[in-house]
């Protein structure tokens, strides 16, 4: 029998043929899509990570926004500023890649450390209020990178240009039913592909080490690790700058992969969106990268929508909805997500308070 | 913060002593940013080749930022123009802080309010002034609460935390604003997506070449808020929520329901700072109708310690270097972003200031108490 005309068939049939119809333009879109779905979910999966870090060892940590654009922006300049000197050299032949590149990441790693160094200081020594801090981080990030860009852009220079995908070989991708999930991984840059070994390390880390124990017991209950030896405010300090890490990684992702150039404001709320994707997966590695492959999905399937919209009546609806609206709708999913699941996902019990040593008696 | 009311370990002082008390930490903060901005400024002479080093330069940008703010009556009534947002906005931002809750939404509520305004004072343009304008205010006052219900009732409702669905809102709002404006608002047959003018619903000109109505309003504003908060019962639970919710569960309050008025309340507030550049300054709206009124409100609220009274004076800061910006752009040659990074130096400056507060300590007269308790000005409630 004929699938097509059992899948025109069963699209006949009021509202379970809308059904029918969504899922059949998810299966339409996915595998094709896979490989940017995943790339899209690169920076919020990076940034959900370096928001466990933080929670999970009781520090909010909301400045991650402003910490990748200010990553983002480093990846770029440096890789502006570095470039000649090395002679503009050509991409390399795995990755695309160039030493230029490489100072430009790791110069953006620092400086995510750096303003990371920052909000734990602010907000674990001085116990400041963390909200403020990480927003004050967010509206200087904003700021200076703004100023900057305007000044350096007059002159319009080159970038050091950005990471090339790996192209898996195509007998693989070419496999039926698991072709595209090789692709998926495979067909990525190396910030994207090294994502997913990141994240199966940070969940590792989390619940099988040492480290990751001391982690969750200075997040739910900082006095009693405190009783047993564990440095509450040094664990805090390395949980946050670690968590710097991985947001200049999504930051440096921003300019240097998925791109080669700066825009002001480029990180347009994924730091926020992050957050949110590391509530969903309830303040665990694995989760927070489900999440964010799911929000990736619903970013792409907004710009698909706008392209090419599926064949049918589901068509007809979705084109005529304005495209700005589609543009909304990740912000709009994290705004339910964010009501639906909260009740039901509990944060590390000491998330957002500051930690004060009882006085040496 | 200490459960002592201030009143019980403050011993009576000079008034030129209790004025210090309050200014010192928002006056050093911004005298050390105004010095670390010539910093930058020198340093961003090194970024850019091909030109002189100049040591004056932070002299040449100051010089004329403060002569674009208040060199002339022009320049006055354009600080004016620009403070009247920020003033509606930092009491947004601060009405919030006062019940516990961050509404970094402001900017969202901001322009859902001017959509609301542009929308009725579209409609009414050639209504009667009397009828259209305090219409479209009224459409802009309720569109910016809306706006600021939905993170509210989540909260109250779900625990939804109001820092996150804000910014969700305030991308919402710019797509949707977008559609709109694209879309059914569109001039037809304009080659750029423009509403109409909002004709006879426009705030009068009062002062000057653009001093509009909505100057006045803001104080009306401030004072307003200023009775709210300190003279109402509403006002005195607001602030006891931001002080304690539990003790207010207590003692009979609903905080939950606080919570939410509070919100709907602060966005609204926000969408009068949209509907007052809307109707005063702008009359259409153009899809990339916005500012960086949402991000000044937080700054503006912070520096006045979340005082409705105080926030007047906080937004005639930025509101005359935003005013004064252009001028030293062309004059210095220095972006007009300068103002976002003093901003925000300001900002981490106001945050540090626990620090600041023991190094100012040897300065302050004797008598004066220690204000040590972190972040007491900053934390909602802890004012009164």
């Amino acid at each position: 029998m004929d699938i097509t005309a059992l899948a025109d068939g069963l699209y006949g049939i009021p509202l379970l043929g809308i059904v029918f119809q969504i899922v059949g333009f998810l299966v339409d879109v996915i595998p094709s899509n896979a490989p940017n779905i995943m790339n899209q979910s690169t920076p919020l999966a990076l940034a959900a990570l370096c928001g466990v870090l933080c929670e999970r060892s009781g520090v909010v940590n909301i400045g991650i926004e402003g910490t990748m654009l200010a990553a983002a922006f480093t990846a770029w300049v440096v890789g502006v500023a570095v470039n000649p000197m090395f002679g503009s050299p050509a991409p390399g032949p795995i990755f695309g890649l160039t030493i230029p590149l490489v100072i430009s990441l790791v110069a953006a790693v620092l400086v995510a450390v750096l303003i990371s160094t920052l909000h734990a200081w602010l907000s674990i020594s001085l116990r400041a209020d963390q909200i403020i801090s990480g927003t004050i981080i967010n509206i200087a990030a904003f700021g200076v990178t703004g100023y900057l860009d305007q000044l350096i852009s007059k002159s319009s220079p080159a970038g050091a240009g950005s990471f090339a995908a790996f192209t898996p070989p195509t007998e693989l991708t070419n496999l039926p039913v698991i072709g595209w999930l090789i692709a998926m991984f495979l067909n990525q840059g190396p910030i994207a592909m090294s994502t997913i070994v990141i994240i199966i390390g940070g969940q590792i880390w989390l619940f099988r080490s040492r480290w990751g124990l001391r982690t969750r017991a200075v997040g739910e209950h900082p006095r009693a690790a405190e009783t047993v030896g564990i440095d509450v405010i040094r664990l805090r300090y390395r949980n946050v700058m670690l968590g710097g890490v991985f947001a200049g990684l999504g930051g440096a992702w921003l300019s240097i992969e998925a791109t080669n150039s700066f825009q002001i404001g480029m990180t347009t709320g994924r730091g926020f969106i992050a957050l949110a994707a590391m509530i969903m997966g309830r303040w665990t590695p694995i989760g927070a990268f489900g999440s964010a492959l799911l929000f990736a999905l619903f970013l792409q399937i907004s710009q698909l929508i706008k392209i090419a919209p599926p064949a049918g009546d589901l068509g007809t609806v979705m084109s005529s909805v304005p495209a700005q609206l589609w543009d909304a709708l990740p912000y709009l999913l994290t705004i339910v997500i964010l009501a639906g699941v909260v009740g039901r996902s509990i944060p590390p019990a000491a998330d957002g308070q500051p930690y004060e040593r009882e006085a040496a008696a | 913060m200490t459960a002592q009311p201030p009143e019980a370990r403050r011993p009576k002082r000079s008034t030129a002593a209790r004025i210090w008390m309050v200014m010192a930490v928002p006056v050093t903060v911004v005298v050390l940013a105004v010095l670390l901005g010539a910093a930058i400024v020198l340093v961003s002479e090194l970024l850019v080749p091909g030109k002189a080093f100049d040591w004056g330069l932070p002299l040449v940008a100051y010089g004329a930022l403060i002569e674009g703010a208040f060199g002339n009556s022009d320049a006055v009534v354009s600080t004016l123009v620009n403070s009247t947002p920020l003033v509606f906005g930092g009491l947004a931002v601060g009405f919030g802080f006062k019940a516990g809750l961050f509404n970094i939404g402001a900017q969202g509520q901001f322009l859902v309010g001017a959509l609301g305004a542009v929308i009725v004072g579209v409609w009414l343009a050639d209504a009667p002034a009397v009828v259209a304008m305090p219409a479209a205010a009224l459409a802009g006052f309720v569109a910016g609460g809306l706006w600021g219900f939905v993170p509210g009732f989540l909260k109250a409702v779900s625990g939804a935390h109001e820092v996150v669905s804000t910014i969700m809102m305030n991308y919402i709002a710019v797509q949707l604003l977008a559609a709109l404006v694209s879309g059914p608002l569109k001039v037809p047959r304009s080659p750029s997506p423009v509403t109409f003018d909002v004709g006879n619903a426009a705030f009068p000109i009062l002062l000057g070449r653009n001093g509009h109505l909505g100057i006045l309003l803001a104080l009306l504003a401030a004072g307003f808020v200023w009775w709210l908060l300190f003279r109402t019962t509403w006002g005195f639970e607001v602030r006891s929520v931001g002080a304690n919710a539990d003790a207010s569960r207590y003692a009979g309050m609903r905080p939950k329901l606080i919570t939410m008025a509070t919100m709907t309340f602060s966005g609204a507030l926000a969408g009068l700072a949209g509907t007052s550049v809307l109707l005063g300054v702008t009359h259409t709206m153009t899809s990339s109708f916005g500012t960086t009124v949402g991000f000044d409100s937080i700054a503006v609220a912070l520096l006045a310690r979340s005082h409705p009274l105080a926030t007047v004076l906080a937004a005639l800061l930025f509101g005359g270097m935003r005013a004064g910006a252009g001028l030293m752009q062309i004059r210095a040659q220095i972006p007009v972003e300068l103002v976002d990074v003093l901003q925000a130096v300001i900002l981490l400056f106001l945050v540090a200031s626990p620090v600041l507060r023991r190094v100012l300590h040897a300065v302050t007269p004797a008598g004066v108490p220690d204000v040590e308790a972190p972040m007491a000005d900053m934390t909602p409630g802890a004012l009164a």
